[in-house]
């Protein structure tokens, strides 16, 4: 299952549930706002770490970039562009939105 | 009000009923309307010529990171913008020093000057306004 978090940590409680539901094996792309999830020394980043040792976690680019983060991207969250994007969604059976 | 139009209408206008506006930004760019909606709302407070102070709490603090590229997003990148309010004789900026710490973010990761507070300093600024605006 392919899990897909577009708030932020800070707005919204998506990302709690999305890894509380989220099995392992899984994958938790970041978009929009949720990328700031992905950044280093945001209030986020244990939860992130701790998700990395079961779930595979993904963030968009191109939404990194606009907001001024991609130089803050925690190690070992993949980048990916819009071309990423729809590989996820098509390699996943299952695309969850977080809304 | 016939005569917005008029210089001297304007200044006689504005010297009898200066307030102390403040614009309250909570939100993250992009993701939602509301920090751009600010903006362009204190832009137009400028035109008044009211005393202004623009405060970043919360994701708000977001706004203001340097080096946002909207360009594979194809949004329109607003942020050089709070560059331009000092033209407008907007140079009260003030962020929360809780938000940005929260944010794993320093004043060197802004794209302006700003005043950094605590929240003690923070509630007593409100206190002073005549007028609190939230976005």
């Amino acid at each position: 299952m392919l899990h897909i978090v577009n708030k932020s940590p800070f707005e919204r409680n998506a990302l709690e549930s999305c890894l509380r539901f989220g099995r392992d094996g899984g994958a938790v792309l970041l978009i929009e706002d949720g990328v700031y999830a992905a950044t280093r020394g945001n209030a986020a980043e244990p939860r992130i770490r701790q998700a990395m040792g079961r779930l595979k976690v993904y963030a968009l680019q191109p939404d990194l970039e606009a907001r001024g983060m991609q130089d803050a991207v925690i190690d070992g969250v993949k980048l990916v562009d819009y071309g990423g994007f729809v590989d996820l969604v098509a390699e996943h059976k299952v695309a969850q939105s977080w809304l | 009000m016939s005569e917005s139009t008029g210089d001297a209408g304007m200044e006689e206008e504005a010297s009898g009923t200066v307030k102390k506006f403040m614009f309250v930004n909570r939100k993250a760019p992009y993701g939602t309307v509301y920090a751009l909606e600010a903006l362009e709302v204190v832009l137009i407070s400028a035109a008044f010529d009211q005393d202004v102070s623009m405060v970043f709490i919360d994701d708000g603090v977001y706004e203001l990171v340097k080096g946002q590229n909207t360009k594979a997003t194809g949004m329109k990148n607003f942020s050089p913008a709070y560059r331009a309010l000092e033209g407008y004789d907007i140079e009260k900026l003030y962020v929360d020093q809780e938000s940005l710490e929260a944010r794993g973010l320093t004043t060197e990761n802004l794209l302006v000057p700003v005043e950094v507070l605590n929240a003690a300093q923070m509630a007593e600024l409100m206190d002073q306004q005549d007028i609190v605006i939230s976005f």
